[in-house]
């Protein structure tokens, strides 16, 4: 049951020059989330459209957002500091299954921090897959390392881990590691798309953290359309973000 | 303690806040956050004759105080409506309006016989969409097609017919009247005003279908003139709606001529918004020393 509460924010801090970390005295909005859900923060009051950002960690009735600046909401929100107060709705979105004994979990980028809370959120073993433009956009390797049994990184510019892209880590993981149930991913389309792939070949089911511009984040305007591989239109906010990777159409 | 009931087109509401189609859905949504009969009526998402898939992503872009919108209508069919949505709807003690599209007269008319049937409280004619090739804004340009639109679609229905007017012409009391003249019950107004947004660095439009219909609170003042003038030109009830997300809004919207108003893109920053936009309503009411909000309606004092 998703709620609209105004959230204390407890802690702020940038995490590297291009994302910040925001932990919220939530109540039930933390209690309630699931992996792979997401919460919808008004942004000032001259921003008509809440901003989705993704759960990157919970403790107790603490939730924890990062989130990179990447326009004008991102960017007020940067500026928040301890003791200021968010408005919030959440949590919202369908979330990442969990079944499974053993899954990888796979991050790029902003898509990164959700896979913590997913890694906390598992009973199961996790392994974790992270991949970065550079190293100075690396961030959370440290509690990926208390979360998960085995983290590998790349960069794109080879500046940390290895040189390289994520599907690479997947194919890496999944030839160490023998029998993963699961691999679950969150980050840009095109390396969603290059993982999926990879665990369609693997034959390892696969879910995707899918993104979208978006309205009212409930489910009630309809924008944040994805079109899907029957040739519908389901929407990220309601029937996603994560979607299974065979349920996505990637042509586009 | 304050009259909080309208009457439009001969159709009650408790209170007259309405929630705006396609911004509530079918009401499933924020029926999570409130009880849905806390509003006077819910006009939901638009119909069309067969399920409809809408237009490919991005449908959104943020402007000052506003936001441009392309969904392009997508929505499950009038069957699917009835079959599914519209029983769920029926639980809860609340007009429901259902809002229509067509590609063709014809289409409009067998809406409105189904709805009819149905058990829908009013319909409510689109003839205004900005972001669909055929029907939509076609016909609600063109007074008479307009016209046209709205005599099939009275001619069909049992319930009272209301029309819903765009913003997007010269003169909107033109069309106004040929529609007042066709017989429609009661008029909605306005649409969304076509809009557009461009990336400077990508040089692309934001919306994938280039422009799309702007509302939010920027186009509050362009509601409340072509509320104004519409209520002047013409005699049928009007549901004023366009970038209310206050109060005070809302009552500018009944000053100028409506007799209940929607909310619509206000939800979307609070999804409370029409429940608090009818308090604060029926607080200024009642600060006037009104006995029924009702008697905002018209209330203008014009220089």
């Amino acid at each position: 049951m998703s709620l609209q509460k105004i959230c204390e924010i407890i802690a702020a801090e940038p995490l590297t020059p291009h994302a910040y970390s925001i932990t919220l005295e939530a109540g039930r909005i933390a209690e309630e989330a699931r992996a792979g859900q997401f919460v919808h923060i008004r942004c000032g009051d001259g921003l008509l459209l809440r901003r989705p950002i993704s759960i990157c960690d919970v403790n107790g009735s603490r939730l924890r957002i990062v989130f990179e600046v990447r326009g004008e909401g991102t960017r007020w929100l940067a500026l928040r500091g301890a003791g200021e107060a968010l408005d919030v709705l959440g949590p919202l979105g369908h979330g990442f299954d969990l079944t499974g004994e053993k899954l990888l979990l796979v991050g790029g980028g902003i898509g990164v921090p959700p896979m913590l809370h997913t890694a906390n959120c598992s009973g199961g073993e996790v392994h974790a897959a992270l991949g970065f433009r550079s190293a100075d956009r690396a961030m959370l390797i440290s509690e990926f390392q208390q979360a998960a049994k085995t983290v590998a990184v790349a960069s794109d510019d080879g500046s940390i881990g290895v040189h390289g892209y994520v599907d690479g880590l997947v194919r890496e993981a999944a030839a160490r590691e023998n029998g993963f149930s699961a691999i679950l991913a969150c980050g840009p389309k095109p390396m969603l798309r290059s993982v999926a792939a990879v665990a369609a070949e693997l034959q390892i089911p696969c879910q995707v953290s899918m993104e979208e511009r978006m309205g009212c984040g409930v489910g009630a305007c309809l924008v944040c359309a994805c079109k899907t591989a029957d040739g519908h239109y389901r929407h990220a906010c309601k029937d996603g973000p994560v979607f299974r990777a065979e349920e996505v159409c990637w042509d586009d | 303690m304050i009259d909080q009931s309208v009457c439009l087109a001969g159709v009650t509401l408790k209170n007259p806040i309405v929630a705006a189609s396609g911004t509530f859905g079918f009401g499933r949504e924020y029926g999570t956050f409130y009880d849905l009969s806390e509003l006077g009526a819910i006009c939901v998402k638009g119909l069309t004759p067969r399920r409809r898939e809408g237009n490919p992503p991005p449908r959104i872009a943020e402007t000052p105080m506003g936001i441009i919108n392309s969904v392009g209508l997508q929505n499950p069919g009038v069957d699917a409506f009835i079959a599914a949505e519209l029983p769920e709807l029926r639980r809860h003690d609340v007009k429901i309006i259902a809002n229509i599209s067509g590609d063709t007269p014809e289409e409009y008319g067998e809406m409105c016989e189904k709805l009819s049937a149905a058990g829908v409280d009013l319909v409510e004619v689109n003839i205004s969409c900005p972001n669909v090739k055929a029907g939509g804004l076609a016909y609600g340009t063109k007074p008479e097609l307009a016209a046209e639109v709205t005599a099939l679609a009275k001619r069909h229905s049992t319930v009272p017919v209301m029309v819903k007017l765009s913003p997007n012409v010269t003169d909107i009391t033109e069309i106004a009247k040929a529609v007042a003249e066709a017989g429609a019950d009661a008029l909605s107004l306005i649409n969304t005003l076509r809009g557009m947004r461009i990336d400077v660095n990508t040089r692309r439009p934001i919306l994938r279908q280039n422009t799309g219909g702007l509302s939010g609170p920027a186009v509050l003042p362009v509601a409340v003139r072509m509320v104004w003038e519409v209520a002047c030109a013409v005699k049928l009830p009007i549901l004023g709606m366009g970038g209310v997300s206050c109060g005070s809004d809302a009552v500018q919207l009944m000053l100028a001529g409506a007799s209940a108003v929607a909310v619509g893109t206000a939800c979307f920053t609070d999804p409370y918004a029409p429940v608090k936009v009818r308090d604060e309503l029926t607080q200024i009411a009642q600060s006037q020393g009104h006995g029924r909000v009702a008697e905002l309606t018209g209330g203008v004092l014009p220089w």
